[in-house]
């Protein structure tokens, strides 16, 4: 693309703005990354580079995935405050039964139980949340915490042991020199890519656009919301799996800090809270962002104590960021 | 929004006759209470079942003053809630329990120091939602990781204090006929809330930016003005929650508030306030701390792990959307 002759610059950044306001994101992505080399002096020692792609992509992937998720249901007019929970009991089935490399079929079988548990649990609260015409961020408040009890019922202490065997396949596999994470993401990508330039990707925007006029245009509204939590029940599934595969154990509330990640890393990648604009490609640039800023803060070697409090700036700035953005705007 | 507008039609048109909310929640937690009477543990003289009965007022009496700030925020609308409401009691309770430090004298001006920060925390969720526009989930979710944050780094997991000896006689002991003195703070702050809500400009103007804040805004009603006082006033109330929280317990840790959030914020449900805002009293927010802390004793006393409990809540909320919260709307 770049190479084109006809290429003009300013043009091609206005239609990446406007078109997946995914602009601002990208800059973030740039800064943030640059900062993080500064900061970690050896970046330039030979096979430095695809090491930190692999350990870091392999820590990100679960908040990317939830983060995509997140960001289809803000398209269309929706929110989900429970993939975090969705995750949590991921993690706790695959760390409960997942335990011995030697029952492939089974270990099959549980994966498949994670994502169908995924997959129903957004149904769930597609059902709630859009086909009832409930409230989706009241419905989602209440159905995670359904869900992350159920995870808590089956695993009230930390605990479970997945294989070595599987682990190290998700932690250290490289594939044509990018490390397995990052295929992941793009092949996820893809897929989406797929269905966005059809008529599901019309719809949906048109939905989270305004839903009464896309009803009246003839599309079936509640089903497009109702897919969207399934996606993101799905996605949410899925970073379980990896969330599983990088800790190697199980933990009733390790989806917790990943529900308000989702949104931050969704609305840093430009996709605007009130549906309807931005693009999935931006919410995985919202999730490195975070990302880059969780590896800053801790190269930074905060005092520990500190932690927490400047994770949650982090993510307040964040969301206040666009915000601010307009507010500033506005008043020009 | 359209969904607001609708709200206000269909909720002022009541043709049949039907039993609202809040008196339903009181049937239901009368029966509750009866049916708690005939466990094998339960009361078989008068005097243990109006003991009984005053152990329960007193414990729900936490929820319902927590409850009491929600209820605002909640019928404030545009999905006004208060996640930070559980932090903010924390905060509250250990300043308390750390300040006070067993000094009579310094209650008064421990306690102003408690209601202003709950209060800036209030008000900087205010300004979050009103001026850049977040959804007050993700803010006051946000801001419950930035006062837990400041909580770790402010006592360094140190907690030392103790509580005022003159608290513990109003809060925890029995003040007159056996009634605990935290029965009567209570009952001070319910009549200070129900007529705020019914015979003042403010609970008017509460109602009216609950419904419809653009028609509110056009008649005269300064909203943004609203918006942030009602997140102040709910900021103080959970603080000062917190406050007398740790006069009954005696004791505070890191996370003495949060078990608290979600039966305050159900227990607004079930008194009949509506979750999309502009419908509401705090009567019922009463009723329904009761109703909850009834099923949490219930819970408690058949030995029901935690994880249940919280699956029981959920889904109670759950199904109490289901039967009130029904947004018609926007029936697709």
């Amino acid at each position: 693309m770049p190479k084109s002759k006809k290429f003009n610059f300013s043009r091609w950044w206005t239609k990446l703005n406007v078109k997946y306001s995914i602009g601002l994101s990208l800059i973030l992505v740039v800064v943030t990354t640059v900062i993080y080399f500064v900061i970690q002096p050896n970046i330039l020692r030979p096979g430095q580079l695809n090491r930190l792609l692999t350990s870091n992509f392999r820590t990100w992937l679960p908040v990317i995935l939830v983060t995509i998720g997140q960001a289809i249901v803000l398209l269309g007019g929706g929110l989900d405050l429970s993939n975090g929970a969705i995750v949590s009991v991921g993690n706790v089935i695959l760390a409960l039964t997942v335990v011995s490399p030697d029952e492939p079929g089974k270990n099959l079988l549980m994966i498949l139980a994670v994502i169908g548990f995924g997959l129903f649990a957004g149904f769930v609260n597609g059902f709630f949340a859009a086909y009832l015409g409930l409230q989706p961020v009241i419905i989602t408040f209440a159905t995670s915490f359904v869900y992350s009890g159920f995870a808590l019922l089956l695993l009230p202490t930390p605990g479970g042991a997945i294989p070595r065997e599987y682990t190290s396949i998700y932690r250290n596999t490289n594939l044509i020199g990018f490390p397995i994470t990052l295929i992941v993401i793009a092949l996820v990508l893809l897929i989406w890519t797929f269905f966005r330039n059809r008529r599901y990707g019309r719809f949906l925007y048109a939905v989270g656009g305004d839903p009464s006029a896309a009803y009246t245009t003839g599309v079936p509204v509640t089903w497009m919301k109702i897919s969207t939590y399934i996606i993101s029940g799905l996605l949410a599934s899925l970073a379980a799996i990896a969330y599983s595969l990088l800790t190697g154990s199980g933990l009733s509330s390790s989806g917790d800090d990943m529900t308000l990640a989702s949104i931050t890393g969704a609305v840093l990648g430009g996709i605007s809270m009130s549906g309807g604009a931005g693009s999935v490609v931006g919410s995985v640039f919202g999730g490195i962002i975070l990302g880059n800023i969780r590896n800053i803060i801790s190269a930074l070697r905060l005092n520990s104590w500190w932690r927490t409090l400047v994770n949650a700036l982090v993510i307040v700035i964040a969301l206040a960021g666009p915000g601010l953005f307009n507010l500033i705007r506005r008043k020009k | 929004m359209g969904d607001t507008n609708a709200n206000a039609l269909t909720g002022t048109k009541k043709s049949k006759f039907r039993l609202s909310p809040p008196l339903t929640a009181l049937i239901v937690a009368v029966i509750l209470f009866v049916l708690s009477g005939l466990l094998p543990n339960g009361f078989n003289t008068w005097q243990t079942a109006v003991n009984q009965g005053l152990n329960i007022l007193r414990l729900a009496s936490f929820i319902a003053i927590i409850g009491a700030g929600q209820t605002l925020v909640i019928i404030s609308g545009s999905e006004g809630i208060d996640l930070s409401a559980g932090s903010v009691v924390t905060i509250g309770a250990l300043m308390t329990y750390m300040f006070i430090n067993g000094s009579n004298d310094l209650i008064l001006p421990v306690l102003l120091m408690v209601l202003v920060t709950g209060a800036l925390v209030g008000l900087i969720n205010g300004l979050g939602i009103i001026f850049l526009k977040i959804s007050p989930f993700v803010m006051t979710l946000g801001m419950a990781g930035v006062v837990q944050g400041a909580l770790i780094l402010w006592t360094k997991g140190y907690y030392d204090g103790e509580v005022a000896p003159i608290m513990t006689r109003i809060i925890a002991r029995d003040l007159v006929f056996g009634i605990p003195g935290m029965i009567f703070v209570w009952i001070i702050i319910g009549i200070a809330v129900t007529l705020l809500l019914t015979r003042t400009r403010f609970g008017k103007q509460l109602f009216a930016i609950g419904v419809n804040r653009q028609t509110a805004r056009l008649s005269g009603v300064n909203v943004t003005l609203m918006v942030v006082m009602t997140y102040v006033i709910a900021g103080a109330l959970a603080a000062f929650s917190g406050f007398l929280l740790v006069g009954y317990t005696q004791n505070a840790g890191p996370n003495l508030g949060n078990q608290y959030l979600f039966p305050s914020i159900i227990s607004v449900a079930i008194g009949g306030t509506q979750m999309s805002g502009g419908k509401g009293t705090y009567f019922g927010t009463i009723a329904g701390a009761i109703v909850i802390q009834l099923i949490t004793s219930l819970l408690t006393t058949m030995q029901l792990p935690q994880a249940l409990q919280q699956i029981i809540f959920g889904s109670l909320l759950l199904g109490i959307l289901v039967i009130y919260g029904r947004d018609k709307s926007l029936r697709l």
